[in-house]
């Protein structure tokens, strides 16, 4: 039992900490907001003065700003299915005792140590290239007419290239969750007669649902942001241009920080609309 | 991001020149061949006067946002940067600059190409000095062209590329006539797009900055592109940039190639490339309108307002930009290997002379005109870009207007009708 006083010295301790850790995000944040209300162009002198929201509206109103919106959602999504989808049959696949099981996990999770930009550069250059890639010679060989695959079926490449870089979080999670299971309940299910799918349905996905939560959320929160994959692969074009490498575009490219400012307090805004809405949708799993 | 630090630590005991204080110097550059053959030389540099240098090499992009974060919140980080065409007006007009009329007689400022000065001057003065320059030109194959049965005339025009470069096509075998940039991006595909829209007489915005993208001008410059990549390009040619078309060419797959003159050392190499015994060189093509399709660059060193260290930046320019730099690696490396495109003297060395590509490369620098880019006058300097803080955001947007337009998603016309939309709505809140 914490006494009045002991709490309050423990709060007194804890201050140090919090203050910084409140620092470390605040400053950052209330920057962004200051600089989203100024006119501010580095390269025409600096700081021209507050422009109220001038800068959201004019964000909001380029024909750019909607798409972009939608591509994010679209990737996200996208790779959220895939990898989730595949990560659960993965994870019961190297759930199974097998000659090399260590080498095959190693071997599954590699992905995730490859940096962003260089496994872009591997799948565009090695994999996706209409000339040279291993997919254009595939195609060759099989009589067909090679895919280009960045410039006709842009999305879809960008998606498969993070799913493939994401695949092995997904199923790092969701294997440790298919450890966790308790086999008995599983053989008791089988003695009974339940075939493999219902025993899937009734008992694993159900146990595997807050891991699947878990898995939602953290990379929601960093596939929001991705960039890496598309400045190497399109720069933006076919309709790849993600929030995020919009706000890039406005503030780097266009030297425009209040423009792009705006764009980031908009970021912050549709990342935790799309945060709650998770939250809401899978919050009733981790009630249990 | 990686942030290299290469670290020169010359602790030689200098040679102090004139008494003048050693100092260190902090120089943010660029990661290519030439700039990264200068810092392994700096020992010289460090003998000759006594001051050390510490090296900042980045990627091209990263030290743009880099340097120009820097000096726009004088933040002086740098005595030395490593800037291009692009920025040395802008820079210079806002006096983040410091100017470089005052180097010794011996550095010989006169002896700078007119180009390269004009390019890198605002109102007569020089803000940064060329450390090399570059232009663009007709690279191709001497034996595709003979087995076409066509002859590469010195000066070719874009009908003779057009017809040459579908008669090379033989897509079974994956010969593919022309290949060029087709990537998004103000530095890729808007670079080279601009660059040819001069020679077809067009220009970005006329003389009171009303965006000329809707012109008739532009329209057969961008059909013409898309019609030459649809029937004699290769595949996927919406995605490649300038490191595509090389590795393309130097596998023999390009019968003409239209880029940088700097590949030309890269792709005679025979060490790199299949084809290097068969390649010829001709100017960028024009359409009879006293305008080519070749365009202008240099990576030049500027010394930042806000340095300390003025006198001894300035020694380190001198040296780096100098003609005695030149013969250093020519000694060192071979005449191919010294920084190309930014000196007269060069081009009148016999020992340069016998590089197989010096003469068009100079040919093609002198034909182009930063002051003076296209056949109706314009209100801004450069030659595949204008000089002016909101074209590289401009740029790139419209360049992925231009990207999905090869690629197949619109028309040339609809992307003309986006692109001047974009600049309209740029030169509007940039307050032309």
């Amino acid at each position: 039992m914490a006494t009045q006083q002991s709490r309050s010295a423990a709060r007194f301790m804890m201050a140090p900490a919090v203050i910084l850790l409140l620092g470390w995000m605040l400053v950052p944040l209330i920057m962004t907001l200051i600089f989203s209300f100024k006119k501010y162009l580095p390269m025409r002198g600096g700081d021209l003065g507050w422009v109220g929201f001038d800068n959201y509206v004019r964000f909001v109103s380029s024909s750019a700003f909607w798409p972009s919106v939608i591509t994010t959602l679209v990737i996200v999504g996208g790779v959220l299915i895939i990898t989730i989808f595949f990560g659960v049959i993965l994870a019961l696949l190297l759930d199974q005792p097998m000659w090399g099981q260590g080498v095959v996990r190693i071997l599954v999770i590699a992905p995730f140590f490859v940096m962003p930009t260089v496994s872009a550069l591997v799948w565009k250059n090695m994999f996706m290239d209409p000339v040279n890639g291993l997919f254009a010679h595939l195609w060759k060989f099989f009589g067909a007419e090679p895919v280009q695959w960045l410039s006709q079926a842009s999305m879809e490449s960008i998606v498969l290239i993070v799913s493939w870089q994401w695949l092995p979080f997904a199923t790092l999670i969701l294997l440790t969750a298919v450890q966790s299971l308790d086999s008995e309940q599983l053989e008791a299910a089988e003695m009974d007669g339940a075939p493999f799918l219902k025993r899937f349905w009734f008992i694993i996905l159900p146990h595997l649902a807050r891991a699947i939560t878990i898995v939602v959320l953290i990379q929601t929160i960093f596939l929001l942001s991705i960039f890496a994959e598309i400045f190497v692969t399109t720069g933006g074009a076919f309709g790849t241009r993600t929030l995020s490498y919009l706000i890039f575009q406005r503030v780097l490219e266009s030297q425009n920080v209040g423009l792009g400012s705006a764009g980031g307090v908009y970021a912050i805004i549709l990342a935790n609309i799309v945060a709650i809405f998770l939250m809401r949708i899978v919050g009733k799993n981790l009630d249990n | 991001m990686t942030l290299r630090n290469a670290l020169c630590a010359a602790t030689a005991l200098g040679l102090f020149a004139g008494g003048a204080i050693a100092e260190t110097l902090t120089i943010a550059t660029v990661n290519n061949g030439d700039m990264i053959r200068m810092q392994g030389l700096t020992d010289d540099f460090t003998e000759k006067t006594g001051h050390t240098v510490e090296w900042v090499t980045l990627e091209e992009n990263v030290l743009r946002q880099r340097v120009t974060t820097d000096i726009s919140t004088n933040g002086g980080a740098f005595d030395i940067m490593t800037i291009g065409m692009y920025e040395t007006p802008i820079w210079a007009a806002n006096d983040w600059l410091i100017s470089l009329d005052d180097l010794s007689d011996e550095y010989n400022a006169d002896d700078i190409l007119p180009a390269m000065r004009g390019g890198l001057s605002l109102d007569g003065t020089l803000y940064a000095a060329p450390f090399y320059g570059e232009s663009s030109m007709v690279m191709y194959r001497t034996d595709l062209m003979e087995a076409a049965g066509m002859e590469m005339p010195k000066a070719p025009t874009w009908e003779f590329i057009g017809e040459a470069a579908r008669a090379m096509t033989d897509k079974e075998n994956e010969i593919y006539g022309i290949c060029l940039r087709g990537k998004a991006g103000w530095g890729e595909n808007a670079a080279f797009l601009t660059a040819m829209s001069n020679s077809f007489g067009a220009r970005i915005v006329d003389e009171n900055w009303v965006p000329q993208y809707d012109s008739e001008a532009w329209s057969n410059t961008l059909n013409f592109y898309i019609d030459l990549m649809n029937d004699a390009g290769p595949p996927g040619a919406s995605t490649n940039g300038f490191n595509e078309n090389l590795s393309l060419f130097q596998q023999g797959k390009c019968g003409m190639w239209i880029d940088a003159t700097v590949a030309a050392s890269f792709v005679t190499n025979p060490n790199d490339s299949t084809v290097a015994d068969k390649v010829g060189f001709a100017l960028a093509p024009d359409n009879g309108l006293g305008k080519r399709a070749n365009w202008l660059w240099a990576w030049a060193l500027a010394i930042p307002a806000g340095t300390q260290k003025e006198a001894a930046a300035k020694e380190f320019i001198e040296w780096a930009t100098g003609t005695g730099y030149i013969e250093l690696v020519a000694e060192n490396e071979g005449w191919a290997n010294v920084p190309p495109g930014a000196r007269t003297s060069l081009y009148e060395n016999p020992n340069y002379k016998e590089v197989p590509f010096a003469q068009m490369t100079l040919d093609s620098i002198l034909s182009a005109d930063p002051n003076n880019p296209t056949v109706d006058p314009v209100p801004y300097i450069g030659v595949q870009f204008a000089a002016i803080p909101e074209w590289a955001g401009m740029g790139s947007e419209i360049g992925q207007e231009f990207s999905a337009a090869l690629a197949g998603q619109q028309t040339a016309d609809e992307a003309l009708a986006k692109a001047q939309a974009i600049a309209t709505d740029v030169m509007e809140s940039a307050g032309y």
